[in-house]
Parts: structure tokens; sequence; C-alpha cells
């Protein structure tokens, strides 16, 4: 049970990491950013390139290294957010949204085959960089590291984040676009440079989901961000789309109840949990855990 | 702002010189009357050509490429049934591949356990979809557009898994089930690729006849209007739940069908068929066609599955190009290849209906104009057009 508890918050971690891109940029652009998964996949295979190729393990300690790949990997996937944002996006801010839906589905199949292009199609074997079987006994009850680094890492990230929305000037200008675009631009807020900001802050957070996640299970693929991305997304909207804490605890949820149901139910259905939980919320609480009632239908 | 303000009060201005029969003279001059038949626009002799050519098809393509215009045409069925739901009722539907595997392995299971000959299944694998999707769309029916896609997307997930984990002890599991007797009309054994053919393009001829018949309809109008405008729709008395549950079963039971003409044609179905990408596929053909268009989904059905075929060596990079195309035709052509034309009514066909109309008849008739021409509703007033410009302004 605890085993299955704490294996479930590790992977809930990420899936909040990543949701948190989804609400993010569902709540100033309503928008599904399809694209947001690949973007995912997108750091797991660059931290790879960066332990692989540049040998970063190499040169400095697990931890450091750690820090340091986590680092500039957030940096190039935020870049990578930023131009899609300008490329496939900012074009279609004003049409409607189906167009910047399927546009969006485009940029997810296009970002998914250049990996598959770029890295091969097979399943590529992370490095193992904090010897991933070490485990470390709490209260009787044996953790691995590995999952005690992720939970902790993606806490921290998340911790990083809700202060710099709720305390900064910038968070703030980020929360006004998400509530009043209009309003916010006649306050003085280059709207666009916020939204920007936003494709770039949520792409870095599941870039570094990525990176967590290749060490976590070993190794990735290139279509792997379609899954994770669309539960990541379930996650945000089991906590109410558009809210940050919301998107962190439907992601932790999330994660532990497909530990739970793989462990006592049946692990092929692992999937189907959470999709399953996706059509429960929307049928009785379509605004989500911590949503707060809209006048718009949804 | 202002530039904004200035040009409504313009715009009011002009209309309002114009006086209350400004609309009609306005769509007057915008479409001036046609004359002659207005309707798919093909004479006697070039449908003679186009029938002639069709049926002689497979004799000049060869085998191979009859099998890919077999594909091409199942694929086009399927998008129209698609085009039911995303292009003329504007439903974020991403799970058509649910409806057409649960035709499929209705036919599979059917045929394999039961030995029922194959063309009796359809219809039965039509009712089933078709109850598939009652099922699952009543209690989703009510959500709105990208909501509605993630759950679309989560109920073609579900059916994968649940015959991947050979749900029942029926489905196979991931291995699928293999059917090993075939179609036959008459004693007629349906086997080789240019039987299937002449079989798949009678399916696709009735179904291109009764989805146009359908699209004019007053059910298509009703679903034109959802898509539209889905609250105004319903102020005006349409009952949009059921008619969007309507356009779910009837493209359910259509995909069902084609599920079972698929596993009569591949001899074995198997989850990877029925998968979220094919979903995908079918989306994306609606959408870069023309949703809402029967022509432009059939583009978009020969463009995208025979465009690859005919491009082999590019394989790789083709998903990769399909992606970057999806991205430049929202930017560029977000209505697809061949948008539907405007629905057209002669204006005397409903003016004598309203007082108003009928008073507005009357004075055209006293100036000598023909109140029967031709007119397009998209030139008349919106609603919204309405309270911007007149309601504001006064």
């Amino acid at each position: 049970m605890l085993e299955q508890l704490t294996n479930g918050l590790a992977i809930g971690g990420i899936y909040a990491l990543v949701a948190l891109g989804y609400t993010m940029v569902y709540g100033v652009l309503k928008l599904i950013n399809f694209a947001h998964g690949d973007l995912f996949t997108l750091g797991a295979y660059l931290g790879m390139t960066l332990l692989v190729s540049f040998g970063l393990a190499g040169y400095l300690p697990p931890l450091a290294a750690l820090l340091v790949m986590l680092l500039m990997v957030m940096g190039l996937v935020a870049v990578s957010g930023y131009l899609l944002e300008r490329v496939a996006y900012r074009p279609l801010r004003r049409s409607d949204r189906l167009a910047a839906v399927v546009s969006a589905l485009g940029a997810s199949i296009f970002l998914q085959n250049a990996i598959m292009l770029f890295y091969g199609p097979n399943y590529e074997t992370y490095p193992d960089l904090l010897s991933v079987t070490a485990s470390l006994t709490l209260f009787g009850v044996s953790i691995p590291v590995m999952r005690l680094v992720m939970f902790l890492a993606s806490v921290l990230l998340m911790l990083v984040l809700y202060l710099f929305i709720n305390r900064t000037r910038t968070g703030t200008a980020i929360r006004a676009v998400a509530a009043d675009q209009g309003a916010a631009r006649l306050m003085g807020i280059d709207v666009n440079r916020i939204i920007a900001l936003v494709f770039m802050i949520g792409p870095a957070l599941g870039g570094a989901a990525g990176v967590l996640l290749g060490l976590y299970y070993g190794n990735i693929s290139f279509n792997m961000g379609t899954m994770y991305g669309l539960k990541a997304f379930i996650a945000a909207i089991i906590g109410g789309i558009g809210n940050i804490p919301g998107a962190m605890l439907g992601g932790l949820l999330l994660g532990v109840l497909e530990a739970l149901g793989a462990a006592y139910i049946s692990p092929v259905w692992k999937d189907a949990i959470a999709f399953l939980v996706l059509i429960l919320i929307l049928i009785f609480r379509p605004t989500g855990l911590l949503g707060e009632r809209v006048a718009e239908k949804i | 702002m202002i530039r904004r303000a200035a040009h409504q009060l313009r715009r009011y201005r002009a209309r309002s010189v114009l006086g209350p029969e400004r609309y009609v003279f306005l769509a007057e001059w915008r479409n001036p009357p046609r004359s002659g038949p207005s309707g798919l626009g093909l004479s006697v002799g070039l449908s003679l050509a186009l029938v002639t050519m069709l049926l002689t098809l497979p004799s000049v393509l060869g085998l191979y490429w009859t099998d890919l215009v077999n594909d091409m045409m199942i694929y086009a069925v399927l998008a129209l049934s698609l085009n039911v739901i995303l292009g003329h009722c504007g439903l974020f539907h991403m799970g058509h591949a649910a409806f057409y595997a649960v035709g499929a392995y209705t036919t599979a299971i059917l045929a394999t356990r039961f030995d029922v000959p194959i063309l009796l299944t359809l219809p039965l694998a039509g009712a089933l979809a078709g109850l598939f999707a009652l099922l699952v769309a009543r209690p989703i029916i009510h959500l709105r557009g990208d909501y509605l896609l993630v759950v679309t997307i989560g109920i073609v997930e579900i059916v994968n898994i649940a015959l991947k984990s050979n749900i029942f002890g029926l489905t196979g599991g991931a291995n699928g089930l293999l059917i090993l007797n075939p179609i036959s009309i008459f004693g007629h054994e349906i086997v080789s690729p240019v039987d299937f053919y002449y079989f798949i393009l009678l399916i696709l001829a009735v179904t291109i006849l009764l989805f146009y018949l359908a699209q004019n309809s007053r059910f298509g109008r009703a679903l034109n209007y959802i898509k539209q405008d889905e609250l105004a729709a319903e102020s005006t008395g349409v009952n949009t739940a059921h008619y969007k549950l309507a356009a779910f079963v009837l493209g359910a039971v259509w995909a069902g069908m084609l599920g079972t003409v698929f596993a009569a044609k591949i001899e074995t179905v198997s989850p990877g068929s029925f998968s979220y990408a094919q979903s995908v596929l079918l989306f994306a053909i609606v959408i870069l066609g023309g949703p809402g268009s029967i022509t432009g989904v059939l583009l978009g059905a020969f463009l995208i599955i025979s465009l690859p075929e005919i491009f082999r060596d590019l394989q790789n990079y083709r998903m990769l190009v399909f992606g970057a195309a999806m991205v430049a035709m929202m930017i560029f052509r977000p209505q697809g290849l061949m948008p539907p034309g405007r629905r057209r009514y002669k204006v005397g066909q409903f003016l004598g209906r309203f007082p108003a109309g009928a008073a507005l008849r009357r004075n055209k008739q006293l100036e000598g104009a023909d109140p029967t021409a031709l007119t397009d509703p998209a030139d008349l007033p919106s609603l919204a057009d309405l309270a911007n410009g007149e309601g504001k302004g006064r």
C-alpha cells in the first residue's frame, strides 16, 4: 500500500509539473496546447543528449550534474515553447477555437516526428545517474531514493512557480491576463509578452518533468508525450483548469489513483483509469475540484 | 478603439440611409440573381463520362493501385460519417475510431464464433455502433468544444484498452481476430481487390447521395444552425441536445457499417487499426478537406491517403510534413481546401410567411422587382451586427 502510494506520488509529481503547463496556457488563451506533451518528450531527449553526448556526468558529481542539466534543459525547452507560440499559435490568436486546436495537433505531430527522425524510433536508455535501485528506510518503509528526489524536485519547482505567480509583479500580470485580457491591456500590461512568457514557463516545467521521468523509468520513447500529455491535461481538469494549485493537486491525485488502480484492479486497465476519472469529473463537477464556479457553461 | 467606433458609425449611417428594404437591395447587389439550375453543376455528358471512368478504373490501375483506391474510398466514407458530427454539427469529436472498432469487432466476433454470413452482420454492426454512440455520447453531449475533444479521445483510448485486454474473452487481445469467410452476394464471393472496388464504390455512391440529401434536409439545417450559434438555435426552438445526439448516432452507425467492410477486406481486426492515431487521421481529413463539404472531404481523403503512397520515398518525412501542413492550413486557409458553399434560398420562398416579410414583398412587387430573386442569408444582418451596429447606435 505505502509502496504504491510513494510510487503514485512520484509519478503524480510528473503529471502535476506537466499539468501546470496546460493549465497556465489554458488560463491565458483558452487553448489546449496539444504540443505540450511533446515538449515534455523533447525535454527528456535533450537531457539524455546533455548527459550522454556532452558527458555532463563526467565533469560533475551526480547531483550537481543533475541540477545543471535540469537548468539547461529547462532553458532549451523554454526557447522551443516560445518558438512554438510564435509559429503555430500567435497567428491564430483571433481565429476560432477549432483552428487553434487543429494547429496545436499539427504542431504536436510535427514535433513528435521531428524527435523521431532525429533520435530514431526505438526506446532510448537513460543514463543511470542516481543509482535508481538505491533506497533508504523511513519510518520502517523502504523508499527508493529516486522517488524521493523526484517528488522533492517537483514539489520544489511547483513551490517556486507558486511564489512567482503570487508574489511578483510579473506573476500578478500573468494572473491579470488570465482573468481578463482586455482589461489587462488597458492597465498597460504587454499581453503578447505575458503570453510568450507563459509559453516559456510551462514548457520549462514540462521539460524538467521529462528529465525526471527518464531518470525514473530508465528509458524514453519519442511518442510517450501523447499519453503523458493527455493524462496531465486530465490532471489539470481534475484540479480545475486554469487553476494553478488545482493542477498540482490534480496531478498528485491522478498519480496515486493510477498506482492504486494498477495494483488493486488490473495493470492493463491502468491507462483507462485517467479517462474514466475525467468522464466522471466532467459529469459531476465540471469545474474541477478547486475550480471556482464560472458563468460559462462547460 | 476610436477607429473602430468611427467605422461602426459609418456603417450604421449607411444602413439608415437605405431604409427598410436595404437588405434585399444589398443582397442583390452582392449576388446578382443567377439563372439556370444550381446544383452539382454536372451536365449529363460529363456525369456519363465520370461514371464510365469510375467503372473502368480497376482495369487501368492494376491490382496494387486498385487496392489503394479501395483504402482511400473506405477512409472517404468514414470521413464523410465523421463529417456529419464534426463538419455539419461542429462537435469536436476525435473518437471516431471507437465506433468504427465496435462495428468491425461485431462483424469479426459474429463471423468467427457464430458463422454468421458477413453481409448479414452489416446492419447489426451499424446498429451496435449506433447504440454504443448513444450510450457514451448521452452523458457528455452537453460538453463544450475542447472538453468534448478530450473526452472523445478518452473513449477511443478506453475502447482500445478494452480490446487489447481481451474483454469478455471475445476480442482476441492484442492479436485480434482472423476472419476466414468472405462476403458473398448471391453466391458471388467478394475476394479480389477488383470485387471490393465495385462493392466499396457502391457504398461510397450511396453514402454521398444520402448525406447530400441529409445535409439539405431539415436535419442538416438544424445541425448547421447548431454549429453556427448553438444558443440562437436553442432559443428558436431547435432541440440542440437531441440533434447533437442524432448526429453522433448517424455518424456512428455509418462508421460501424464501414467497420464490417474493413473487417471483410483486411481479414483481421486488431486493436492497432482503431487507435487514437486513426481518429486523428480522420479528423485531419475532414478539417483539411473542408468541414461540412462533401466534395471537400472526398478531396481530403484523396490527398491524405494517396499522396503519402505516391511519395513513398519520402515516407519518413510524411508525418512531419503532415503536421506542418496542418499548422500552415489553419493559418492560411482555416476553412479547408474546399469549404461548403453558402446556403442559398429564394427570398420569396420565406417572405410570405412573416408579416414584415409580406409587407416587404408587397412593396417590392409594387416597384416591379422580382421577389423570388436569389439571396444569401449570410448577407442579411446577424444578431451580432444588429446589436453592435444598430442597438448601440441609437
